[in-house]
Parts: structure tokens; sequence; C-alpha cells
């Protein structure tokens, strides 16, 4: 390649040392918490999510209050009537308004939501860390009895649970909700759990650490703790929608709460009978938010889960 | 002699979330037949870039062709179709990669891995195929081929996998190997027997190997011709033995520098070469080794180093060959 | 293997075992007792009733009566129905409920990772983006919405299509598909991400650089191992098929187990709902079971190697 260079003699004697630097880093260094939420800040999917979420919540909390009505109060000359200026949502058959009913079923739904998958991630946790940091052999049989638990059908046990408490009178309440559905439901974030501590135990920068002079409790913290937060995080965050599901289906199968302190499932089995009769709304609304509530949490954690893979920087 | 593949200011970049990187930069090089031309160079200087890109095998969204041409058999194969493509791949250039563990299907027999170009470019039949995998074991001394062809790849040791993966490549009788850093992933004992069976069938079927390498001892024992590059670009290329006895470019001088030796002492500090290769987001205005270079000259960072020849085969990319070097040198009476 | 096999089926028993114990215990924790409903009982009627479905045992004694029963298939008699035995009901709903749930198991398993690989296929394309909304739909929407609007949306409006009960097969197709979706959805995603894992690996370049076409490679590199984890996951599929089949059973009216199951809540009618549940875990530990084998059949590497998990 013969290139027209204007040679000059001068230009060929030594380049001094300064100005050749050989350990330039040309692009910025990024850490790694921030760069997370750059990445999922660019999802406009999950951003779509984490909004619904936010404003679901405050909703939940004000949207009772808004218009004057209260959840309970029924009037029997206003039934059935469909979403007006009045009525946002409309009212239900024994005239209560939607509109409160709703949020206040939002509440409930989400409520239980978080403290669900909150309680599971507590279990898992510690039986997780517990397993993976002790011997061989009560790890073995911690991981052998948790497999049994799982094994037995989720639902199930949650219907049982709730039909003899309902029987006992006390089936409407909350906690023996939350109860049933976190039974068996923290096994899986328990085995997660246990996995990541047992990958970084042994893993390779765990013994750098370790070389370079670091105590095990340093290990721990500054490494161990950040690398395995990311998948807990977003198995928590989808650990959500399943108990807003399950939720939702028992209050839909007649268990659970109801009203008129009704949840948002049992607003819909509530809305079922509405739907013969051309009330098709009391059935929609709940049914619209419930999805929404679901689809929002489902885009939320998907979009930690890529946030939080190195494989997928671009 | 004859050039099986003839490379002409090949450039290829990657376009990417922060702008385009330029991977290879214009480089040229050819490979005759019968040939064993190494390339040699740090991690991320464009070799693989360049041995995919022959095979057409980089993902083309972020990679592209910016110029330049690939002449196979006097074909340019950048401008054939993806379907022409797939008559060449597997059957007139084929490609050993480095990692045998992960290289090959892990839920599918062997046997049926490596005839599975056969079949396809010669349309053999079940039974002949067959026959031709155990016959393709066994020239790669794998022992036992009858009952390792219905195996799978967990079954076999990772020197046994690169066997596997040298049968799969060379079982249509290619003109031109590529092998990128085949023996990288192995031990030193199996790297010496994979680069034999390398060199045996070289010998028995007449083909042309082109071998990727940051090992300048493998460059040593296999290779007839060398091509050193750095930051995408070619800096010195020629015979072997000119490389090794007479080398010209102040990179490959520190690249032998740094091959530790039996008959250094045990107090000599390993040498290895200050800092790390130049961003190429933004390419270097003038030689991208300046940063580095202990002979830099001011030219250097100004213009980017025209060839030299040192001889028919030997060319070099440095100032200091430039005629003017010379002259300045002799006139500061040698400065360092 | 073998020996990992024996351990699968030792624990699917244990399982069985700890459900039928903790069922009955749950039962019979509830206060007061099952004929409370009916109206005043005179005492005789009452005790008889009592000994008739031996209640008036200690509760122990009861317990391994009932164990020993189920291990000889007896579910015992219905608190509710004079004519039916709970085994009778089983036989009568269990077949309806396999149905559905078989079809929505099909059809989640053929939808679900053809949807899947497309998406992957053409990563961040348009039918990537569509399959992946109409995914999170499927799994964010709960089936009893679904299957509420199948029935307001396509039942009322064609006419070939009924809103519910059973009889032929048309009354299976819209149930089916309610059942379905959300597996379907969960599967299509697993596969998506499976494959864009799976065509990132090594082999998949060895494969192209043989020269084989791109479906070639697609179909018999890339799916034969993004499958894998999809089968992983079918016995936790088949157990949301199985429970969501409650929900849909209630809504189109299908008298299946389900609806039994249900009933029998309503109706605290015991030894029915003990019954269900329990024939419903035992269902589900074997296919679980029989999942389990299946992955270990596919994956060559399992094959051989003592580990499973």
């Amino acid at each position: 390649m013969k290139a027209e260079y204007n040679l000059k003699p001068d230009l060929f004697s030594t380049a001094s040392r300064e100005d050749r630097n050989a350990e330039k880093m040309h692009r910025p260094s990024i850490r790694y918490w921030p760069d997370v939420w750059r990445r999922l800040k660019m999802n406009k999917l999950a951003m779509t999510g984490l909004v619904i979420i936010c404003l679901f919540s405050i909703m939940a909390f004000v949207g009772t209050k808004i218009n004057g009505f209260k959840y309970f109060e029924q009037d029997y000359s206003l039934i059935n009537i469909h979403p007006d200026k009045v009525h946002w949502f409309g009212t239900d058959e024994l005239g209560r308004d939607m509109f409160t009913r709703v949020w206040f079923g939002t509440r409930y739904s989400l409520f239980i939501g978080v403290t669900a998958a909150l309680i599971d991630f507590v279990l898992g946790v510690l039986y997780g860390g517990i397993a993976g940091i002790t011997t061989r052999r009560i790890d073995a049989i911690m991981m052998r009895v948790a497999e049994v638990i799982y094994s037995i059908p989720y639902l199930l046990i949650v219907i049982l649970i709730s039909v003899v408490f309902t029987s006992a009178g006390q089936g409407s309440s909350l906690f023996v909700m939350i109860f049933a559905m976190t039974l068996t439901s923290w096994v899986p974030m328990a085995i997660l759990v246990r996995g990541q501590v047992l990958q970084l135990k042994e893993s390779e920068y765990s013994l750098a650490a370790e070389s370079l002079g670091a105590t095990r409790g340093w290990i721990l913290l500054k490494h161990i703790i950040p690398n395995t937060l990311g998948p807990i995080l977003v198995n928590l965050t989808l650990q959500i929608p399943g108990a807003i599901f399950a939720e939702a289906n028992l209050s839909f199968l007649g268990l659970g709460i109801q009203a008129p302190k009704s949840s948002l499932g049992a607003l819909a089995n509530e809305g079922l009978a509405g739907l013969a009769v051309g009330n098709a709304y009391q059935l929609f609304i709940p049914a619209i938010f419930i999805s929404l509530i679901m689809f929002a949490f489902n885009v939320l954690g998907d979009g930690l889960r890529d946030a939080l893979d190195p494989r997928l920087r671009k | 002699m004859e050039n099986v593949l003839e490379v002409k200011e090949l450039k290829i970049s990657f376009q990417t979330f922060f702008g385009e990187v330029e991977a290879v930069r214009g480089i040229s090089f050819n490979v005759g037949k019968k040939e064993t031309v190494a390339i040699v160079g740090e991690s991320g200087c464009g070799k693989s870039v360049t041995a995919n890109g022959v095979m057409q095998l980089l993902p083309m969204p972020p990679a592209f062709f910016k110029g330049g041409e690939i002449i196979f058999n006097g074909e340019n194969l950048l401008k054939k179709t993806e379907k022409e493509m797939q008559a060449i791949r597997g059957n007139k250039i084929s490609m050993v990669f480095q990692d045998p563990m992960t290289s090959l299907n892990p839920t599918m027999k062997i046997g049926k891995q490596i005839v599975e170009g056969l079949v396809k470019h010669h349309k053999m039949s079940g039974d002949a195929a067959r026959k031709k995998a155990i016959e393709m074991l066994e020239l790669v001394s794998v022992p036992q081929p009858e009952k390792r062809v219905n195996q799978y790849p967990h079954e076999f040791s990772g020197g046994m996998r690169q066997r596997v993966m040298i049968a799969l490549a060379m079982v249509c009788n290619p003109q031109l190997l590529i092998a990128d850093e085949p023996t990288t992933a192995l031990d030193v004992t199996v790297q010496a027997q994979i680069l034999e069976l390398m060199k045996k069938l070289q010998e028995q079927l007449g083909m042309s190997i082109i071998i990727i390498t940051h090992d300048l001892g493998i460059v040593a024992d296999v290779s007839d011709r060398v091509v050193v590059m750095y930051a995408g670009q070619i800096v010195e290329t020629g015979l072997t033995s000119e490389i090794f006895a007479s080398t010209k470019h102040p990179y490959t001088k520190k690249l032998l520098a740094s091959v530790p030796r039996l008959d250094m002492s045990r107090d000599e500090p390993l040498y290895s070469i200050d800092g790390t290769p130049p961003d190429l987001y933004i390419p270097p205005k003038g030689c991208s080794f300046y940063d580095r270079c202990s002979e830099a000259m001011k030219v250097c960072k100004e213009h980017v180093p025209e060839l030299s020849e040192h001889s028919a085969t030997h060319l070099s990319r440095c100032w200091m060959n430039h005629p003017m070097a010379k002259n300045a040198y002799s006139k500061d009476g040698g400065g360092k | 293997m073998k020996k990992y096999l024996l351990k699968r089926i030792g624990m699917a028993i244990v399982t069985i075992w700890a459900v039928i114990t903790i069922t009955f215990f749950l039962m019979h924790s509830i206060p007061g007792n099952p004929f409370r409903t009916e109206s005043k009982m005179p005492k005789t009627v009452y005790e008889n009733l009592q000994k008739k479905y031996g209640l008036d045992k200690p509760l122990s004694q009861q317990y391994f009566i009932y164990l020993g029963k189920i291990v000889k298939g007896d579910f015992g008699d219905s608190m509710k129905s004079k004519v039916e035995t709970v085994n009778d009901m089983i036989k009568r709903g269990f077949p309806v409920s396999a149905t559905i749930g078989f079809q929505a198991l099909l059809i989640a398993i053929c939808f679900g990772p053809a949807l899947g690989a497309v998406a992957a296929l053409n990563q961040n394309k348009w039918p990537d983006y569509f399959s992946m909304i109409l995914a999170i739909i499927g799994i964010s929407v709960p089936s009893f919405i679904m299957g509420t609007i199948f029935i307001q949306f396509l039942a009322r409006n064609i006419k070939w299509l009924p809103i519910g009960g059973w009889g032929e097969f048309r009354h299976t197709i819209l149930p089916s598909v309610a059942l379905s979706l959300m597996s379907m959805a969960q599967i299509a995603r697993l596969m998506r991400s499976s494959m864009l894992e799976v065509l990132g690996q090594d082999y998949i370049k060895t494969a192209a650089s043989k020269g084989i076409t791109k479906a070639t490679v697609v179909l018999k590199h890339a799916v034969r191992n993004a499958i894998l984890p999809v089968v992983s996951v079918l016995g936790f599929i088949v157990s949301n098929l199985l429970v969501g089949s409650f929900i849909i059973e209630r809504i189109f009216g299908i008298p299946g187990l389900g609806l039994f199951f249900v009933m029998s809540i309503n109706n605290r009618d015991y030894p029915l709902i003990m019954g269900t549940t329990i024939f419903y875990s035992i269902i589900l530990v074997i296919m679980l079971l029989l999942v389990d084998c299946a992955y270990m059949f596919i994956d060559p590497r399992i094959k051989l190697t003592k580990e499973g998990r």
C-alpha cells in the first residue's frame, strides 16, 4: 500500500515516553447495580410493568377514598348500574360502588401476593442457605424433605386448608390464606438459594478472593451476596403473580376472602352471575385488574432477569 | 505454487451499541496448496474473526464485511449466496474449533455427527455413511471405532473429542482446513498428538491448513509460513524460518521474547509486553502498536506504516524498516 | 439408572402416603360433626350413622382402617349420595376430566414449543415480540377469565360451539383450549429462552460449519437440545393443568372430577373430598414419575450417569 505521506526526516526521531500510554483505558468502567438499573430502564415493557405496579399500589390506598362511597355501602335503589359519571365502574347487585370495591380488592390481592412471596423468600433463604452451608449429609436430608413437601400438589393443599378453616369459621382470615399458600411454595426458592450458595462456595472468584487474604465473612458479604441476589430477586418478583393467581383461583372457587371485603378473585366470582344478565362489567373489571397486576409483575420479573444476565450486555 | 486461498484487503467490522468496531482492518495473505499457514496474535487481534469470516460463520447482524475479497479456487467467496456457501462448508473448506468440550452436540451420536456433512454433500446412504464414520474414527486413531461410533460426546475425553472434531472436518476431504486454536483447551501431551494427527492427515489427503494460535511453539512445530496479526492488521508475515531467525517487527520480537525458555535462569523475571491492545472503537491513526513499542518514533503515531519487503516471502509493517528510518538511526548514532 | 428409578418410586409412595395422612387428619380436625347440616336428628339415628362411617372409633384406628381401605382401592362411601360410593363418582368423573386434561396437554406441547422456537429464531423482530406478548398475556390472564371470555365472545356467537355441558367432541373444544393457554404460554416462554441459549452454543457453530441447511441445524441440533428443559418442567405443567381443570369444569359446567371436588367442598362431603384429593394426588405423582422417566430417556447424558437431578 503506497500512501502519499509527507515524510520528513525528523519524524523518524524517537517518540517520548510520556506520549505513549500503554495502559490506556478507552471506555468508562461501569458499576454493577447502576448498570442493572440502566438496562432495566431500557426495557420499555418492564418499565410499563413497574409503572402499573406503582400506580396500582398508590390507588389501592387512595382509590377507596376518592369518590366517597364505602365498599360496604349497599343501596338497593342503585343496583346493577352500568358505569356512569357517578359510579365510574358501576355498581353491583347490592348497590355497592364497584370503583371503591375494586380498589379495596386490589389492596388485598397485592398484599397477599407480596406477603406470600416475601414469606416464601424468607423461608427459602433460611432453609436453602442452611442447606448450602451445612455438611453434605444434612444437606441431602434437607433436600429430600423439601422434595417430598413440594410434591404435594400445591393448590390441593391450599384448597384443603381453606376448606378446613372455612368450616371452623376462620376461612376468611387473611392469615389462613397466606399460611396455606406458603406451605409448599417456598421450596423452589430454597432450592435456588442452596444452589447459589453451593456454587459460590466453590466458585473461582471466592477462591481468588481468599487467596488474596480475604476472610470468609468478607467473601460472603462482598462477593457471594451480590451475585446471589440477582436470581433471587427475579424469583421473588415472579413468585408474586403466582401467589396472586392462587388467591384469585381460591376466591373464585368460593374460598378465601369473601364479601363485602372481597378480593379481586371474589369480585370476579360475584360478577360471574352478572354475566348472564348483561352486567358483564361486573366480571370483566375485576378480571382485567387481576390480569393487569399479574402482567405487570411478570413483565417486571422478566425485565429484571434480562437486566441481570451479563451475557445480554449490549 | 498455486494458491488455494487468497485474502485481499479484507475488512470486517461489528456494529455494536457503542458504535462500529473494526475487528479486521485490511489484511492480505495467501495459502498455497498443501501449505500450513499459522496466524498468530494475542486475544482480540482479529484472527478468529478472520477464520470465521472466511467460512462466513460470523453472525451477520452485528458483523459485516466492510471491504476486500476472499478468493477460493479462483472465486470470490464474498459474492456467493448462502446456499453456495453451504455447499462449500464442510465440503471444500472445513473448520476445527477451539473447545472440544462444547463443540459437539450432546444429544446426538458421534457417528451421526461425523457423517452429517457427508450425507448432505455426497448423498451417501445410511449404511455406507456408518461405515465411513468408523473409517474416519480409525483414521484419527480412536480405539474401538465400531463401539465408539454409537456413543455420545460425554463418553469421550477432551482429546478424543477433538479427534472426533477433526474426523468430522475431514470426512468430505476438504481442500482447506481452518483450525482455530485446536489445542488450546487440551493438555500438552494431547496437544502434541493432535498436531501430529493433523500433519499426518495433511500428508495423506493433500490439504492446506490454516492454524490459528497464540502459541509460538506450535507455530515453530507445524507451520510453513506465519502471519502475525495485531489489532486487526498484519504486522509481519513470512516463512517460519524467516520469522524466527530474522524477526523484523518489534511486536513479533517481543512475542518471541516472552516465550519462557528452558535455558533461562530461575531468577530471571518472565518477560511480558506492557499494556493492552488498543480499543478498536477508535482505531489508532498511526501504527496500532505505538503505545507499547519501545522503538516508537514520532512518525509511528501519525501514519500507518508502509509495507517493507525483506524477501519475496517476508514482509513487515514497521517504520523502523523504512529507508528513512535507517538514515535517522545512522545520524543519531543508534537511539533507544 | 435403576437405583435412581427405585429411589423415585420410593419417594412417590412416601408422597402419596403423606398426602393421605395430611388429608385425613385435616378433615377430621374440622370441629363439629359432618351431619350437622342435617336438620334435627334423633340420637339413635346419629349414633347409627356414626357407626356406619366408623366415626365412633378412636382417631388413630380410623386412620389405619382408612389407610387399609385405600391400599385396596376403596375410597369409601359418600356421605351425601345414598346411591354412589366415592369410587363410583371417581369412575364417573375421571374420564371426563382426563379427556379435557389430555387434550389441553396435547395443545400445549404441540404449540408451545413451536411458538417459543419461532420467537427465538426471530429474536427482536416482530414474530418474537408478537409471540412473547401473546405468551405474557397467556400467563397473566387466569384461566377462569379466559374461559369466561371464550363463553361470552365465542360460544354465544358461534352456534356450533356450545356454551357448556358435555356430550360430543365439540363440547370439549373450548374448555380444552381455555385450559391449555396458560401452560402453552409457559412452555413457549421457556422454549424461547432455552432456544436462545442453545443457539449461542459452540456445537451449533460446528453444525453450521458442516454446510448443512439452516433448517437442519435448527431442527436436529437446536430444537433437540432446547426441548430438554421443557420436558423437565412437564411435571409442573401437568400439575397446573390438573388444578386449572377445577375452574374450567366449573365455568363450562362439565361433569368431571373437578366439579365433584368443588361440590364436595361446598357440601362438606368429607369422604368425597378426601377421596378426590387423594386420587388427584396419586394421578399427579404418577405423572411426575412418568415425566421424570421420559426425561431420563431423552437426555443421553442422564442415562448412564448416577445423577439425575
